[in-house]
């Protein structure tokens, strides 16, 4: 059982199996699950938190462009994104 | 001293009550003598200032956390705070109604135990019969869409059936299960001689575990927890004694593991007159064990006491009879026979023993 690969018109979403969640005192989101914390440096952090679901990877791509002044992240969110379905902290559907 | 960084994980030890009398429990032996359970408002005043400091893992436990009546009202304001919140449970006295009350406070997780696949096994390790009502409990929680741990202890009496465990965990739904090696602290100490699995038991179950994981099919994750005395490191304990973990157990003793109580010369102190930030940072229960300047040679020069912190202060006490000595079970401690010869004697306990069952009569035989 493999994931669809990850392209621009994906829509990816937090894992129902995991909560993100900023924490103060750690100065980080977080992603919880059963007896377990993952700390996420701030990239990972910014672009989980807009995986609601509803976005496409184009739409957070151009929100964190925005929000960044930064140019040619869509690399940078597809490998990220990647990742974070192999490690099943994300879905996506296309 | 570095300032130590928040207690990232908080396990609130609720009650020494138990329905079940397990033989491997870690609770003291003693825990007949202990009473005075704190009451609500404590421990909701012990969430409220653990959150403040950044506690964001929450374990209830005890005991059976589900025999105090004011469980739903703890889960719901430590879920108002921001908790990750584990259930930790034999699942006796988890009905319809109260795992539905749970779900509805905040209740993140349970983590169901099992003694063994068998019925009768399981009902004879807890000294209960329990076998068929975890199995309902199993069943609710998949319905009331929890994800699933189930963990079992494993021991020189069920290591054996590691196969037929997975099966029953794979047939259950369990998104995670824990086969967790007896760790020898508490009643499991007083019982080691009788629950200790051979090295060719352990090398067994590894290969069991290791061909299940292959398997494929439904996922599920297996955390096969090493039983230490058959390695040549210690575990890094705790990631270190008040590095990020704090227990509160049910007389409001605060200590920086399950089984610190035991440690001579500590004073640990008590949440009904200590804030959680006093407990955590000024304390000198939580100070004596963090940093190196505690530890004795070959810990004090050895450059893997970053990894491993010289292993776990309960297993040295327990052993070498001091507690800032290295880890018997590290092959570099002058110890280090104590745990290779008791390697050498397991699978084939004493005639002349027999397994003490948890219980305050026992407990209360054991310390008159």
């Amino acid at each position: 059982m493999s994931a669809p690969p990850v392209d621009v018109l994906s829509v990816p979403a937090v894992d129902r199996r995991f909560r993100l969640q900023w924490e103060a005192a750690q100065n980080a989101h977080v992603l919880l699950y059963p007896e377990g914390m993952v700390k996420l440096n701030g990239s990972a952090g910014e672009i989980l938190k807009r995986c609601d679901g509803k976005a496409t990877i184009a739409d957070i791509t151009a929100d964190l462009e925005k929000c960044f002044a930064a140019q040619g992240l869509l690399g940078d969110v597809i490998a990220f994104i990647t990742m974070a379905v192999e490690k099943k902290w994300v879905v996506v559907r296309s | 001293m570095i300032r130590p960084g928040p207690p990232l994980w908080l396990l609130l030890e609720l009650t020494y009550r138990c329905p079940l009398h397990c033989v491997f429990c870690y609770n003291p032996t003693n825990f007949a003598r202990i009473k005075d359970e704190l009451d609500t408002a404590h421990w909701l005043r012990v969430l409220n200032e653990a959150r403040a400091l950044g506690a964001v893992q929450l374990g209830l436990s005890g005991g059976e956390p589900l025999v105090r009546d004011d469980l739903e009202v703890i889960v719901a304001e430590a879920h108002r705070l921001g908790f990750y919140i584990n259930l930790i449970t034999s699942g006796v006295g988890l009905t319809e109604e109260r795992i539905a009350a749970l779900k509805s406070a905040g209740l993140d997780h349970i983590q169901l135990s099992f003694q063994d696949s068998s019925q009768k096994m399981n009902d004879f390790l807890s000294s209960t019969r329990t076998f068929d009502l975890k199995s309902k409990v199993a069943a609710l929680i998949k319905k009331y869409d929890y994800p699933m741990v189930l963990n079992v202890v494993l021991h020189r009496m069920n290591i054996d059936h590691v196969e037929e465990i997975l099966r029953m965990a794979d047939g259950m739904g369990a998104e995670y299960v824990e086969l967790a090696n007896t760790q020898y602290y508490g009643w499991a100490w007083h019982n080691r001689a009788q629950l200790m699995p051979s090295r060719e038991q352990v090398e067994r179950a590894e290969a069991v575990t290791r061909r299940f994981r292959e398997r494929g099919g439904r996922p599920m994750q297996i955390f096969f927890v090493v039983p230490d005395y058959y390695e040549r490191r210690p575990k890094p304990c705790m990631n270190g004694l008040g590095s990020i973990f704090l227990t509160v157990t049910p007389d409001g003793t605060a200590l920086p593991c399950h089984a610190a109580r035991m440690l001579p010369g500590l004073e640990f102190p008590n949440v009904r007159t200590s804030s959680i930030d006093e407990v955590w940072y000024d304390s000198s229960g939580f100070n004596h064990f963090r940093g190196d300047e505690w530890m004795k040679e070959p810990c004090r020069s050895c450059p893997e006491k970053v990894r491993d912190f010289g292993g776990c202060r309960c297993q040295a006490y327990l052993m070498t009879g001091d507690a800032a000595n290295a880890d018997p079970v590290c092959d570099l401690s002058p110890h280090h026979h104590l745990v290779t010869e008791a390697v050498a004697l397991a699978g084939r306990p004493p005639a002349d023993t027999a397994l003490v069952f948890r219980s305050p009569q026992n407990s209360a035989a054991l310390f008159p």
